[in-house]
C-alpha cells in the first residue's frame, strides 16, 4: 500500500456570479514511504490546491485521498506543512514558534525545551533562539519554519514552494541543508516548485502537471543516484532531465501567461 | 541637544500658558469668563487638598475603567468569533451594523430613566459606546489574518478555539490594540458628558457642579485635570501598545 495516494481528485472553485473554475481534473498520484516527490507546473496549475487537499484544509469535493490507508479528513500533525511565505508567528520567538507544535505532545517540560534546542541547532539557528522573524532574513525565516514543522516528527512533509521567495543564494544553500536534513532523518515528502532545476536536484520523482484544467501530465523519475553535492548539476544527465523537464513544462507555462 | 529638542518640543504649551495669565490680566480676555492661569493654578491646589479631586477622580477612573473593561472582554471575543463562525455572523453581524452609526449620548435620558444617577448608568454607557469599536476592530482584525497562519496552527493538531484565542487573536493584535486606543479616547468623552447630565459625583459632575455655581477658577482646574487624565492615559496606552507590539520589528 502506498503511502499516500490521489484517486481520481477534481477540485473546482466556485466565484460569486462566475462560472465554477476547474483547477484540478481527474488527478491521480501515489507516493511511496520515503520517497521526495515535487509537483513541477506554471503558476495557477492547481499545486497548491493539490497539496492543500492533502494538508485536509481544504475539503475535498470529489475522488479520494488516502494517507496510509485512512481517508484525509482534516489537517493533523501526520502531515507537516511548511509553507511559501513560512506561515511563521510573528508575535513568538523563534524558540517559541518552534516550541508551538511541542506543546500538545505530551512531553515534560524539558524534554520540550531539549527538543526545541535541539531543532534550532539543526537549522543552525544557534544564537537567534530569542530573535522574533521580523529580526531574521528570509532564509532564516524558512529555516524556523522547517525546524518547527520537523520538531513535531511528521510522517510525511508537504512544502509548497518553500524557498520561492528566497534570493538564488539563499535558496541553493537552502538545497544542500534540506538534503543533509533529508540524509540524516529520511521523510517521505511532497515538494510544490515551478522551477525545473530545483525538481531535478532534489527529487526521486516529478510530476508534471499542466494547467487549465490542473491534471498530471507525466511523472519522471529522476535517477542520479545520492546528491553528494551541488556538482550534480554539471553533469550531462542532469542537464538532460532539466531540458526534457522544461519542455514539458514550457507549453503551459506560455499557455498560462496568455 | 536633548534640552533643545525638550525646549522645541514643549515651546507651544509654554506660550500657551504665557498667553492664557497675560490675556485676563491685559483686560483683553474678562477674567470673569477665563481667569489667569495662575488663580486656575491656586484653584487646582485647593481643589487637590480638599479631597473632592480625588474622591470625584476615582469615582470617574472606575467607571472608565468598568466600562472600557466590560467592552474589551466582551467585544473583542465576539468579534473574533463574528470573524470565524458564520451563525455567530449571521446574528451578530446585523445588530452591530445597526448600532454602529446611532450617537450613544442618545441613551443617556434612557439610561438614566432605567439605572438612575449611581454607576449602572455611566457604567453601562462606557460599555456600549466602546463595544462597538472593539468588537469591530477584533472583527476586522481577525478577518485578515492569512489563512496559511491558521492552517498552520491546526496541523499542530489544535482545535478552532486554540486557533481562534492562540493565534488568530494574537495575529490581529495591531489593529485590536489601534481600536481599543480609539475607545479610550471615546470613553472620555462618555463619562464626562454622561456625569454632566446624570451623575452626583464624578469629574464632569464637578465641572458642571462648579460652572453652574460660578466658580469658574477651579472649574477650569477640573477641566485641566481631565484633560490631563485623558492625555496620560492615551500615552499610558500607546507605551503599552509599543511594548506589546515590538515583534513587529
Ligand atoms: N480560494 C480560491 N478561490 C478561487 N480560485 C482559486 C482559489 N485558490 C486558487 N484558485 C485558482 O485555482 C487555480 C489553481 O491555483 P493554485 O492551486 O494556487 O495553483 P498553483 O499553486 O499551481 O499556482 C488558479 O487559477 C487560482 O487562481
Ligand atoms: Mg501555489
Amino acid at each position: 500500500m502506498s503511502q499516500i495516494v490521489f484517486d481520481a481528485v477534481r477540485h473546482g472553485y466556485r466565484t460569486k456570479g462566475r462560472a465554477e473554475m476547474v483547477a484540478l481534473s481527474d488527478v491521480n498520484l501515489t507516493v511511496e514511504q520515503g520517497e521526495f516527490v515535487s509537483l513541477l507546473g506554471p503558476s495557477g496549475c492547481g499545486k497548491s490546491t493539490l497539496l492543500y487537499l492533502l494538508g485536509g484544509f481544504v475539503p475535498l469535493q470529489s475522488g479520494r485521498i488516502l494517507m496510509e490507508g485512512k481517508p484525509v479528513t482534516g489537517p493533523g500533525p501526520d502531515r507537516g506543512v511548511v509553507f511559501q511565505n513560512f506561515a511563521l508567528f510573528p508575535w513568538k520567538t523563534v524558540r517559541q514558534n518552534i516550541a508551538y507544535g511541542l506543546e500538545r505532545q505530551g512531553l515534560t517540560a524539558q524534554a520540550r525545551t531539549e527538543r526545541v534546542q535541539q531543532f534550532i541547532d539543526m537549522v543552525q539557528l544557534r544564537g537567534f533562539e530569542d530573535s522574533f522573524p521580523s529580526q531574521l532574513s528570509g532564509g532564516m525565516r524558512q529555516r524556523v519554519a522547517i525546524a518547527r514543522t520537523l520538531a513535531v516528527d511528521p510522517r510525511v512533509l508537504l512544502m509548497d514552494e518553500p524557498f520561492g521567495a528566497l534570493d538564488a543564494q539563499t535558496r541553493e544553500i537552502m538545497h544542500e541543508e534540506l538534503l543533509a536534513i533529508m540524509r540524516r532523518t529520511p521523510m517521505t515528502t511532497i515538494f510544490v516548485t515551478h522551477d525545473v532545476r530545483e525538481a531535478v536536484y532534489l527529487s526521486d520523482r516529478v510530476a508534471v502537471m499542466s494547467s487549465r484544467p490542473g491534471r498530471i501530465k507525466e511523472v519522471v523519475t529522476i535517477d542520479l543516484g545520492p546528491r553528494t553535492g551541488p556538482d550534480i548539476m554539471k553533469s550531462a544527465k542532469f542537464n538532460e532531465y532539466v531540458e526534457y523537464l522544461w519542455s514539458q513544462v514550457k507549453t503551459d507555462a506560455v499557455k498560462a501567461m496568455q | 541637544m536633548r534640552l533643545i529638542d525638550f525646549l522645541i518640543r514643549w515651546s507651544p504649551l509654554a506660550i500657551l500658558a504665557l498667553a492664557w495669565e497675560a490675556a485676563p490680566r491685559l483686560g483683553l480676555i474678562n477674567p470673569q469668563s477665563l481667569p489667569p492661569l495662575s488663580v486656575v493654578a491656586v484653584s487646582l491646589w485647593q481643589l487637590a487638598a480638599s479631597g473632592d479631586l480625588l474622591t470625584n477622580g476615582l469615582q470617574s477612573l472606575w467607571r472608565l475603567v468598568a466600562g472600557l473593561g466590560l467592552a474589551i472582554l466582551i467585544g473583542v471575543p465576539l468579534g473574533a468569533a463574528m470573524a470565524s463562525n458564520r451563525i455567530v455572523n449571521v446574528i451578530v453581524a446585523p445588530i452591530a451594523r445597526a448600532l454602529y452609526p446611532m450617537p450613544k449620548s442618545a441613551l443617556i435620558p434612557v439610561l438614566l430613566l432605567w439605572l438612575g444617577l449611581g454607576n449602572a448608568s455611566k457604567i453601562t454607557l462606557i460599555f456600549l459606546g466602546c463595544l462597538l469599536p472593539v468588537l469591530m476592530s477584533a472583527y476586522n482584525g481577525v478577518r485578515g489574518v492569512e489563512p496559511v497562519m491558521l492552517w498552520s496552527a491546526r496541523s499542530f493538531g489544535r482545535g478552532p478555539l486554540s486557533v481562534l484565542f492562540g493565534v488568530a487573536v494574537p495575529a490581529a493584535m495591531p489593529e485590536l490594540l489601534a481600536g481599543i486606543r480609539s475607545a479610550l479616547a471615546l470613553s472620555f468623552v462618555l463619562l464626562v458628558s454622561s456625569e454632566f447630565l446624570m451623575a452626583r459625583d464624578g469629574l464632569g459632575y464637578l465641572i458642571s457642579f462648579l460652572g453652574d455655581g460660578g466658580a469658574y477658577a477651579p472649574m477650569f482646574a477640573a477641566v485641566i485635570v481631565v484633560s490631563s487624565l485623558g492625555f496620560a492615559a492615551d500615552r499610558l496606552f500607546l507605551g503599552l501598545m509599543r511594548r506589546m507590539l515590538a515583534w513587529r520589528g
